[in-house]
């Protein structure tokens, strides 16, 4: 089977933000592959292994997105392409959508496109169902397991993850699925993998080569700022039994009007 | 002149660092506290394939330079000094001499299930009455027709206990006029019939590693199991240490960042009179002191890896990395605990283990008087390296990557 993994460089999670002339400000911290996109592969090199096939990674954004389609390879997948062109500067999940639809028609005969549950930059969650809804595939968002897949039958049954427990839902192949953390650790790059990797010379697909116009975005950032800081202050309450704490603590609650 | 690590060099220090930051640091003080080690630590290593880093693929190794070796002994050493002594003896004094000296059928024996991490290895060269004075060695090897008849023992050896086999070097020629020359080194596997292995406990570092003692009564070796010529031991010991105190020096190097990472953490949240203690210059002193001697210890051991890849002789040059980075790194876990005040103190934080850790690197491998002895050999023109039989092979990329 073939399945097409999508990653995306993200500034790393330890990073701060600010606001700097208006715009979202990283400072100097290193970008990374968005975190939620390791269990992404993982994911799909599990399925691949498990079922036969191919990965692709494919990343949309600026030539440092190939860093984060080098950890893919590191990791496993057999091919990467970045999706990159100077037209889409300040695309929205709408015009992400469009491109990564479109890299995964010109791939051809995808049987499933995997996505991390959201972006840790952007934090939307929106391109896994934007790109399905663009294809007509079925969207199988927060994906905790999959519990079967029949490539030659074309079926895939997942549990979604949900706040009240797991969900069993069954679709049909193609199919686009993003995966949350329980599906399981991402392993790291191999060696072997990091030798790959390093000597992998990642081929870029333009809108050209997509064989379509530059998307408009139809979101705009008017105006960024950064929200005021809030004050802050913790109390540690003690007690010598915890239906004493608890009684304290519900006094506390009552008198700052909380509830 | 070239200071950028390549991409290849990159992706093993972000690898070794996740698998450490991940798996090793949040549990060690548990081990540190039992004076064990995790069970999991050798074969989760040998999964992921540092304990064949930088042995050719052929010999079942990832096929990996010499500043990669380097680079991981400094991701390991940062989350605990116990895994990169793994590195020491298991690479730096056993797989490395097997690959400088071992025949083939040696190689194929010993170094293909030690690179793949199917064996672990350890080096027993000091022996209870012989450190620094390696020539004064007790222990005997005979000749007895096709074999050798080894008895002694040798103390101080990391992994002793958790090893398969041993490199150990002992006496085959009592009459040797120099009695270095009556030295021979030899594999021998950890199961033979004669060998006794324990641990020793109460050290004051590396807790959570194994260190031990070799006991050898009449162990029976074939002839093929000599590793070099006999009487060549001594010249093999030493290489093993061009290549043991490398990985020491780079570890050493790590264990001052760790130092250096957790002074800055501290130094930028604890607040005294009002303000970070950060603020305060001396404080920053101690810090800059740090800054200083990691940098330069980083140089140091990436200069002798860079020298071990172009096949050059790095005595002089590794003697200077391990020694500098060791006393470094004591000096800057020492300064870490006074940045912390009273908490360094407790095992509450983690610098007090890297104090504890450090000291015993300043001793092995070369005490630091030992190596300022060599240094000063150098400079004035008293001692000089002579070429070796077998050279340490230069590092050939398409020789190591190639599968056979």
């Amino acid at each position: 089977m073939k399945i097409a993994v999508f990653v995306k460089q993200v500034p790393d999670s330890a990073a701060t933000l600010s606001v700097k002339g208006g715009q979202p400000d990283w400072g100097d911290a290193p970008l990374v592959i968005n975190p939620w996109d390791e269990y992404a592969v993982e994911a799909a090199l599990l399925l691949a292994e498990a079922n036969g096939g191919e990965v692709t990674a494919f990343s949309f954004g600026s030539e440092s997105a190939a860093d984060a389609l080098k950890h893919a390879l590191a990791m496993g997948v057999s091919d990467a392409v970045l999706l990159s062109d100077p037209a889409l500067s300040g695309a929205d999940a709408g015009v992400a959508a469009r491109v990564m639809a479109a890299a995964i028609a010109k791939l051809s005969e995808v049987d499933l496109a995997v996505f991390g549950k959201q972006a840790i930059d952007s934090d939307t969650g929106l391109a896994p169902s934007m790109t399905a809804r663009l294809l007509g595939w079925p969207s199988l968002t927060l994906v905790a397991a999959v519990d079967a897949l029949d490539a030659s039958a074309k079926t895939i049954k997942v549990q979604r993850s949900m706040e009240e427990g797991r969900q069993v839902v069954q679709g049909k192949l193609p199919a686009v699925i993003s995966v949350v953390k329980d599906y399981g650790e991402p392993r790291y790059p191999s060696f072997m993998g990091i030798r790959k990797a390093s000597k992998a010379e990642i081929p870029t697909w333009s809108m050209a080569d997509l064989g379509i116009e530059a998307p408009t975005s139809r979101v705009t950032w008017p105006e960024i700022m950064a929200p005021p800081m809030r004050e802050v202050s913790n109390e540690i309450i003690e007690g010598s039994s915890p239906e004493e704490i608890a009684g304290k603590l519900a006094d506390k609650i009552i008198a700052e009007g909380v509830l | 002149m070239d200071f950028q690590l390549n991409e290849e060099h990159l992706g093993v220090q972000k690898m070794v660092r996740d698998f450490a930051n991940k798996e090793v640091v949040p549990v060690i003080k548990e081990w540190d506290r039992k004076q064990e080690m995790a069970p999991f630590i050798l074969p989760r290593m040998a999964e992921l394939g540092i304990l064949g880093i930088n042995i050719p693929v052929r010999y079942g190794g990832q096929g990996f330079d010499y500043i990669s070796l380097g680079l991981v002994c400094e991701e390991l050493e940062a989350a605990d000094s116990t895994l990169r002594v793994i590195m020491s003896v298991h690479m730096g004094l056993n797989s490395m001499a097997l690959l400088q000296w071992g025949t083939e059928e040696q190689k194929q024996k010993f170094l293909v299930p030690q690179a793949k991490g199917e064996k672990y290895a350890c080096f027993g060269l000091t022996e209870p009455g012989a450190g620094s004075d390696v020539a004064g060695m007790q222990g005997t090897a005979k000749r007895d027709g096709d074999e050798y008849v080894l008895n002694g023992e040798k103390m101080w050896i990391s992994l002793a206990s958790k090893a398969h086999h041993a490199l150990v070097v002992l006496r085959t020629n009592a009459d040797a006029q120099d009695p270095h020359d009556g030295l021979s080194a030899f594999m021998m596997e950890l199961d033979r019939e004669g060998v006794k292995t324990g641990d020793i406990h109460g050290k004051m570092g590396v807790r959570a590693g194994s260190t031990g003692w070799i006991s050898m009564q009449d162990v029976r070796v074939p002839v093929e199991n000599r590793l070099g010529e006999e009487g060549e031991g001594f010249k093999i010991a030493m290489s093993c240490l061009d290549n043991g105190r490398y990985t020491v020096g780079a570890g050493a190097t790590g264990l001052i960042r760790a130092s250096l990472e957790a002074s800055l953490k501290y130094a930028n949240d604890r607040k005294a009179f009002g303000r970070e203690i950060g603020k305060f210059q001396l404080v920053q002193q101690k810090i800059a002191y740090m800054v200083q001697s990691y940098e330069a210890a980083r140089l140091l051991y990436l200069r002798a890896g860079w020298m071990k890849n172009q096949g050059q002789r790095n005595t002089r040059e590794t003697s200077l990395a391990k020694w500098f980075a060791t006393d470094a790194s004591f000096d800057a876990a020492s300064e870490a605990i006074q940045v912390h005040g009273a908490y360094g103190y407790s095992d509450e934080y983690d610098v007090e283990r890297y104090l504890r850790n450090s000291k015993g690197a300043v001793i092995y491998e070369g005490t630091s008087e030992v190596h300022q002895l060599m240094q000063a050999g150098y400079a004035l023109g008293y001692r000089e390296d002579s070429p070796l039989r077998c050279e340490m092979p230069a590092y050939d990329p398409e020789f190591w990557q190639a599968e056979a």
